[in-house]
Order: structure tokens, then sequence, then C-alpha cells
């Protein structure tokens, strides 16, 4: 680099007159087969991203992101799951060791230790040898903290009661029912029927759906509701067999008959 | 005319040097998978980069259209999902970037361990990116809660429940983070501001950190 007297500058400022060549290293006399950066390694690492950017979207077009329904705080119900890279911790306190009194050891003593000892693993870690076989302990411990991750994790999601999820975070449409008719006075004196299928016929998430989800005839509904059908139990109905006829057509009807 | 107008600019800001620094750098053969194959696992840091790039750009474009506050955060998102043009396909990008970040983080942070590349002369540039993966952790938390669905609300009430049972600072923890006593507006607000001006901030200091310690050391010798 020019120093010092002789200097010339553009204009004013502080910026050398002498331009410096825009050529490339030389990486000849590197070790091996040291390639540039720029542009021979970039345009591969280029095709490798943009290979691995068409899975990324084949991804994101095969499975939408989730979206449950809106957040109801006083669903008190409901079973929470913290997104899939979280299980391993929250797994974790479930087990005696590590929850009610002891929730702190699970909470914090155990992932402090871990995550502690990932930060300041270069000291801990202290000898000249790279290879993970010549540095035993430090590999089995990383090891043993992999293994415990998937393990957790796999406890964790197959202790999961997954339809169950699905069920309760699912959206619920909103039905238009024609609350004056009198198929719908007859519904809100059946006890049972509303226990799972809520008063507004919309059904209870994780508990029933709602009464208008399959599409059956008037026939059908009035033998499933004498019947039964899956979980649901016959025979409940307790009005006359012409309630039941009114309420059937109603329910057929989406709850909006003519 | 490019040529030109380079020439020009250069003339007055001598550009060159800046741009030929970062551009400038060998690439060894022991991390070349072009040569050897096995080499791959070199690129899970590139990837992790090029994901969180995807990351940024996909969040600035998520908030022209969410409103982070509890009566329209949700009505915002489903808008997104199901009307915007492409816009189930940008939150798409987002949703599982979060989750692709983590995985090749999770495997960068292995082939960093499991080479030795962490020893000497390099202590500090892997505890810059250790605290990365707890930025990156703290990111994945707080966006979760956005979207102000029935999953969102109670995973967080559950993770500050967790952060609650510290001793000491665990109260103070989870007051500072959920803004109040209870889990509402001002968590959402707070979760917003978190997740889109004060980790990222962090982020994109300790990844110049990360990058230029990289430069400045070179990448660690074959084993």
């Amino acid at each position: 680099m020019h120093r010092g007297k002789g200097m010339k500058f553009v204009g004013d400022s502080r910026v050398p007159a002498e331009r410096k060549p825009n050529i490339p290293k030389d990486y000849s006399e590197y070790p091996g087969k040291t390639e540039a950066f720029w542009p021979n390694f970039l345009l591969k690492e280029w095709m490798v991203g943009a290979v691995f950017l068409v899975g990324y979207l084949i991804l994101t077009v095969a499975h939408y992101a989730p979206l449950e329904r809106v957040a109801d705080p006083t669903d008190a119900g409901y079973i929470p799951l913290p997104d899939w890279y979280f299980l391993f911790l929250y797994q974790l306190l479930k087990y005696e060791f590590a929850a009610g009194d002891y929730t702190v050891i699970g909470a914090v003593v155990i992932p402090g230790i871990a995550f502690g000892a990932l930060l300041l693993a270069t000291w801990l870690d202290r000898g000249p040898e790279r290879r993970p076989i010549k540095r035993p302990i430090a590999s089995s411990l990383m090891l043993l903290a992999v293994a415990s991750i998937f393990w957790l994790t796999w406890e964790s999601v197959s202790q999961h009661d997954w339809e169950a999820a699905a069920q309760q975070g699912a959206i619920v449409e909103e039905i238009d029912i024609n609350t004056e008719h009198i198929g719908y006075e007859i519904w809100l004196t059946q006890g049972s029927c509303i226990g799972c299928h809520g008063d507004n016929m919309a059904g209870i998430p994780g508990v029933g759906p709602a009464v208008f989800e399959s599409d059956y005839t008037k026939e059908e509904i009035i033998e499933l509701v004498n019947q039964g059908i899956g979980e649901m139990p016959g025979g409940l109905f307790t009005g006359t067999e012409e309630e039941l006829e009114i309420l059937a057509d109603f329910i057929a009807a989406d709850g909006n008959p003519e | 005319m490019l040529n030109k107008l380079y020439n020009w600019v250069d003339e007055r800001l001598d550009i060159t040097p800046m741009w030929r620094d970062i551009a400038d750098h060998e690439v060894p053969e022991h991390v070349n998978p072009a040569h050897h194959f096995s080499a791959f696992v070199y690129c899970f840091g590139g990837l992790t980069f090029f994901i969180t790039v995807i990351q940024i750009l996909s969040g600035m474009f998520l908030t022209m259209y969410y409103v982070p506050d509890i009566i329209n955060a949700y009505q915002s998102v489903y808008y997104l999902q199901n009307e915007v043009t492409f816009g189930v396909i940008v939150r798409g990008m987002h949703h599982w970037g979060a989750s692709l970040v983590i995985v090749m983080m999770f495997l960068h942070t292995l082939r960093v361990f499991f080479t030795g590349s962490y020893k000497k002369p390099r202590e500090l540039n892997w505890v810059v990116g250790v605290l990365i993966f707890f930025v990156m952790l703290g990111l994945g938390f707080t966006g979760y809660l956005l979207p102000w669905d029935m999953k969102a609300y109670f995973a967080t009430v559950v993770g500050l429940q967790i952060a609650e049972a510290a001793p000491i600072i665990g109260p103070f923890a989870k007051t500072l983070l959920a803004g109040g006593e209870i889990i509402g507006a001002q968590t959402l607000t707070r979760f917003f501001a978190i997740h889109v001006f004060f980790l990222p901030g962090a982020l994109l200091g300790l990844l110049g950190a990360h990058f230029v310690m990289i430069r400045k050391q070179g990448i660690s010798g074959p084993l």
C-alpha cells in the first residue's frame, strides 16, 4: 500500500486516485484443490441452494401452515403442545423427578446444565485433539445428549393424543340456524343432546361434532337418534315420536327448514 | 455501460476493495463437496444462513398483513392464509423455515462439535454460535404465539409457566415477557416486538460477528 508523500486523492476526498486492479486472488499455491469462493464455488453453492429451495417450496405447498381456531383463554380443557423442537424440554417435565415439587430440576437445572455445558463446551474440552474418537468423554456426552433429545421427542410425540388435538383445535364454522323454529325449541329440551353437541348445535370441541357435520336424511337421523352411532348411545331422546320427526327435519335442513 | 457506471462510482468511493474483501476467500479442498462428497456436512451452516435470509424476507412480507392485537391478529392471519394471493405460500415458507432453520442449525452445531472446530483459537466463535442458537429458539417461541390460535395461546401459557418455575428470577421473567399478570393483549404485542425487533436485531449482530470471525480465522483445517 502506498503511504505518505506523493499520494494523490480524488478531489478533496480521502479516496486514493490510484485504482487497484480488480482481479481475483491467485490460489494456485494453496494446498490441495483449493478453489476461489468467488465466483467458482459460489455458483456451485447457488445450484445446491436452488435444489434445496425447490424441496422447501414443495413442502410449503404440500403441507399448508396449520391454523387452529381463534385463541379462547377460557377453554381450560385444551391439551397444550409446544412446537416440535421444544418437545424434549416439555417431555422432561412429565417425569416424576422433574415435575411437581421437583419442577425446578426439570425446568431449570437439567436444561441449564445441558445448555450451559454447550455454551462453554470449548473450555470443558480443552485438549488439542480434534478427532471425536480421540476425545471420548466429550464425544460420548454429546452423543448421550443427542440421544436423549431424540428419545424425549419421540416419547412426547407418541404420548400425545393427535386425534383429540386435531379436534380440539379445529376451526368451528359458525352455523346460522333458525332459533325461532319449533325444531330448535325441541332441541333445547334435550339435555343429553346438548351435553355433547352444544346448545347451538355446532358441537363442542373435543366432545362432540356439529349435528350438521354429515349430510343425513331425515329418516337416517331418526334412526341414528334411536340406535346410536359410534360413541353416541341411542334412545336418549325424551320427547314424543312426532317431536323427534320435527327435530330430524330441522337437522336435515341444516337448521333452516322452510 | 454498466462498466462505465461501476468505474464512475469506483472512482469516487473506491468500492472495489470493499466487495473484494467479502468475495475473495479460498474454499479448501476438505470442505468442498465437489471433491469429497462427505464434505456436505460443511454445508449446514450456509443452509442455516440461507433459510435465515428467507425467514427475514418472508417475515417482512407477513408484517404487511399481520396486525399484532388480540382482536385482529387471528383474523389477519386467517385472511392472509385464505384470501391473500400467495399468502399461503409466504406464511408456509415462514412456518416451515422456522423448523428447517432449527434442523440445519442443529446439524451445523453437531458438525462443528464432532470436527472439534470449536477449539482454540475459535472459542469465541463457538460461544457466539451457541448464542445464535438461543436467539433462534427465542424467535421460535415468540413467533409461535403470533397467529393467536388455540395452539399458540396455550403453548405460550405453558412456556411462561415453565419460565415462572425458575427460582428468584422466574416470576420476574414471566412478568417481563407476559407484560403483566395475565397472558393477553400485552403479551401479544410484547412477543411481536421481541419477535420482529429485539431478537432479529440481536441475531443480525451475532451473525455479523460469526462471519467476521470466520473470515478472520478461516475454516478449521482437515482432521
